[in-house]
């Protein structure tokens, strides 16, 4: 097989795969400090679905008002519903604020204050003195952030001079011994294969959205990394937190960002009641993500969704005025009326809780390095491999990530981990031999899948699975109902080899990049339900009904999900870091969570 | 008399037809097919959509022939929201983003898609877009500073200044307006064309940038700026609703009331 492909290596001291706001900002950091870094990436950069982000990024400056790193660690962590690591929670919000200057120096056009500081607007969980007051700590270039960034980042790398490898589709990691040695590649443009050997592989590859039916998540978003991983014999972890984005527009599931409520919109049912007075009564519409999801689903349930079909919610800021909304919210205001032809000034958007963000991901420390359990030690690094962004589970974010809190997780650790790859790595060192069959099995299920023709299509195969997490991993979820998506997911899973695939060639065969994809998603939608499944209690995101309550004792620990050659999922834990990094903070133990 | 006619080999072929699979609200997709594999000229294949079972966009469509009826057809998308910039293409004559143009629009006639125009293609609707990148590369388009900011402080902009962002950050690089720009077509190899000149403009009115100087000593070119013959094409098709035209515009004055100093 080897012979049959024709294979270009290249040595680098460090590969990164992804050009997101994590892969860049790791990117840019690594060729700041000299170290010889190539960028694979499966889009244009500026095309990562990081360019998609809205509402902002989370930072304690207290340009709008005292704030403190303290308070937005206490919200970060009882956002987490206490299955956030809490190391990595303080070491995240202390960086965020040299993280967002240092953007604002490399020239992201933030919005600004009167005194021409950057614009800080307040978003969902976001508080002042550990659960007190509103905070305004959201860092805002209008709401158009995450495209801000994103330019931005890029725009660094090509100042750094940073190598990429542009629509590289990543197929296989390369592992001898539990070392992560490089990656498999496949350049679209004229198809050939490329070896990329690296000292470190640092997968930033983002989430899986598409795993579902309806999701705000990009084409793209597939966790190529993550379903590497899991081929590589390696866990996710907290694979069942699967976060629903209150507002989506209904239909296009296009995301129409918490910024909206940060800026005072609210959501009401068909009575037109504001509903979430009654479901979080201090923060209203500004609750928690998964809090809303799970009030506008209630509303829909008993009947008091808006619409023919009483099956979507309605969310206003026609009392925002046109200065707030032309000032504040022009993107969604063009989103509104191309997806929904709704005029935001006149009228309310229709809304539904969508797929949105996985806090699941794959295992690391603070630093960005994978760990995995190994014997009684549940923090063992895996030498040259790390991870970052949503393909991460640091754990920051825990059961329910806070809005505003992902754009910071890209450049904070996206950041940690160039420094921590420019301590690890001796430039220029040599690459060891590879065993000769090391890419044989890559190369097998890649000419497998160019050449399968079987009697499923592709698309029919995707649709199937995208239902089945739709309506058997939803918001609310059941022993029974997910026992049902065990069987089915698996019956799914099992069609994958008898897929079709009709174009054969290797040059932007987008029939292929799709089926690897397939593939890719498949894994990742398995090892989802079956830790749902497994999961017997309410944390987060993960609502069960017949577990409605959180069980500390029993479940304050972060699942690990391992996904064996025969297609079973076998499951390992590791325990919660509640400890702090400095003293400089106390532990946040846990108590009931309400907003 | 010369006879201007395409070379032999990219002379557009009559392709397949593919029929709906039922459905009474059908329109048709005509769409340029182009493999670097097999030797053949170009063709436009036609498929039947019907309406009542697909999304309200063209990209939508698209999607739906690459599902169900012919999956070797090859084109960029992403976002599918107007903000990554992948999915732009010629539609009916206009470049704009599949994602965001909707069917309608068309009111049921024949809709024409072809890849961005005057671009080396790799294969279908997708343009090999290498050479546009590079141009963006060679403006330094990142912020230039001799000064140092305080390292643990955002640098200060007025209300005022940051406005005059707005209208150039928001570009997506997508290469609508690039690729419309009947200069482009022409001098594409040392013109910069529109795009790349609106992200020249959005550093030069940056209050932050301190390069002014020398960013426009670089552009002052006949060929890399003054091209612009502002025939406005670029503002017409930016599906953003931006005016690189005019952006070019504020970049010829602002070397004009230099040298008038």
């Amino acid at each position: 097989m080897t012979k049959a492909y024709k294979i270009t290596e290249h040595k680098f001291d460090a590969i990164v795969v992804g050009a997101g706001g994590a892969g860049l900002r790791a990117t840019m950091g690594l060729a700041t400090k000299g170290i010889s870094t190539a960028c694979i990436t499966k889009v244009f950069p500026t095309r990562s679905h990081t360019v998609a982000a809205q509402g902002g990024m989370s930072a304690s400056l207290g340009n709008m008002g005292e704030d403190n790193w303290r308070w937005h660690m206490y919200d970060t962590v009882k956002g987490s519903d206490w299955l956030g690591d809490q190391d990595a929670i303080e070491y995240m919000c202390r960086e965020a604020v040299p993280s967002v200057i240092e953007l604002e120096h490399y020239g992201v056009p933030f919005s600004r204050t009167e005194e021409g500081k950057i614009y800080q607007r307040p978003f969902g969980g976001m508080t002042t003195n550990f659960g007190e007051g509103t905070a305004q700590r959201t860092c805002a270039a209008a709401d158009r952030t995450g495209h801000a960034i994103l330019h931005t980042l890029y725009q660094q790398s090509l100042k750094h001079d940073a190598s990429f490898f542009i629509e590289y589709f990543a197929i296989d990691l390369v592992m001898e011994n539990g070392e992560c040695k490089g990656v498999l590649a496949w350049n679209l443009a004229d198809g050939s294969l490329h070896l990329f050997r690296g000292h470190s592989v640092i997968l930033a590859t983002g989430g899986y959205g598409r795993a579902y039916f309806s999701c705000t998540s990009a084409h793209t978003c597939t966790g190529d990394g993550n379903a590497m991983v899991l081929r590589a014999g390696l866990p996710l972890q907290d694979m069942e937190f699967v976060q629903f984005h209150p507002t989506g527009i209904y239909g296009a599931g296009c995301l129409i960002t918490e910024g909206v409520r940060g800026e005072g919109g609210f959501l009401t049912n068909s009575k037109g009641e504001r509903f979430m007075e009654r479901y979080a009564p201090n923060a209203k519409d500004l609750a928690s993500r998964d809090v809303v999801s799970r009030s506008m689903t209630i509303e829909i349930r008993e009947g008091r969704g808006v619409g023919a079909e009483a099956d979507h919610i309605h969310l206003h800021l026609e009392h925002l005025g046109a200065d707030v909304i032309n000032k504040r919210l022009p993107g969604i205001a063009e989103s509104a009326e191309i997806f929904a032809g709704v005029d935001v000034a006149k009228e309310p958007i229709p809304v539904l809780p969508t797929v949105h963000y996985n806090m699941g991901g794959i295992p690391t420390n603070y630093h960005g390095e994978v760990v995995n359990k190994v014997g009684d030690n549940p923090d063992q690094v895996v030498p040259g491999l790390f991870a970052i962004g949503e393909a991460a589970c640091v754990s920051v974010h825990g059961a329910n990530r806070l809005g505003s809190n992902s754009l910071l997780d890209l450049i904070v650790f996206g950041r940690a981990v160039a420094n921590r790859c420019a301590e690890i790595i001796k430039p220029g060192a040599k690459h060891s031999e590879l065993a000769k069959d090391a890419l044989d099995k890559s190369l097998a299920d890649l000419d497998s899948a160019r050449y399968a023709d079987g009697e499923i299509k592709t698309a029919e195969l995707r649709l199937e699975m995208q239902k089945v997490m739709q309506n058997n991993a939803a918001v609310f979820r059941t022993g029974e109902v997910l026992q049902e998506g065990c069987e089915k997911i698996t019956a799914t899973a099992a069609k994958l080899p008898d897929v079709k695939v009709a174009d054969r060639s290797m040059v932007w065969n987008t029939d292929l990049v799709e089926t690897l994809e397939l593939r890719n998603l498949m894994s990742q939608a398995k090892v989802t339900m079956f830790s749902a499944e497994n999961r017997k209690e309410s944390r987060g995101a993960h609502a069960r009904e017949d577990f409605p309550d959180r069980n500390d004792d029993q479940w304050m620990k972060h699942t690990l999900a391992y996904l064996g050659d025969d297609g079973k999922v076998a499951f390992d834990y590791r325990p919660v870091h509640m400890n702090t990094l400095t003293d400089e903070c106390e532990v946040i133990p846990p108590k009931p969570r309400v907003y | 008399m010369a006879e201007f006619k395409l070379p032999k080999n990219s002379r557009i072929n009559k392709g397949k037809h593919h029929k709906a699979n039922g459905g009474s609200n059908l329109t048709t997709f005509k769409v340029y097919r182009w493999s670097p594999d097999d030797g053949e000229n170009p063709r436009t294949d036609t498929y039947e959509v019907d309406l009542d079972s697909c999304g309200p966009m063209v990209l939508d469509a698209l999607i739906k022939i690459k599902d169900e009826m012919d999956s070797t057809l090859t084109f960029r998308r992403s976002c599918r929201e107007g903000i990554c910039g992948s999915c732009a293409m010629n539609i009916n004559g206009t470049n704009t983003l599949a994602c965001t143009s909707s069917i309608k629009q068309f009111k049921g006639k024949e809709i024409a898609i072809y890849p961005l125009p005057h671009m080396e293609v790799i294969k279908d609707l997708v343009p090999d877009l290498t050479h546009f990148y590079a141009q963006y590369a060679s403006i330094k388009p990142w912020m230039q500073t001799d000064s140092v900011p305080l390292p643990d402080k955002e640098r200060l902009q007025s209300i005022e200044d940051r406005e005059k962002l707005d209208g150039l950050y928001e570009c997506i690089l997508c290469a609508c307006c690039q690729t419309s720009c009947p200069s482009y077509w022409w001098n594409g190899d040392r013109y910069l064309g529109p795009a790349v000149l609106l992200q020249s403009y959005r550093w030069l009115a940056d209050s932050r940038d301190e390069y002014t100087g020398e960013r426009l000593e670089e552009l002052e070119d006949p060929f890399k700026l003054y091209r612009c013959h502002t025939i406005m094409n670029c503002a017409n098709t930016c599906p953003k609703g931006l005016n690189p035209g005019k952006a070019i515009g504020e970049i010829k004055k602002m070397i004009t009331q230099r040298h008038a100093l």
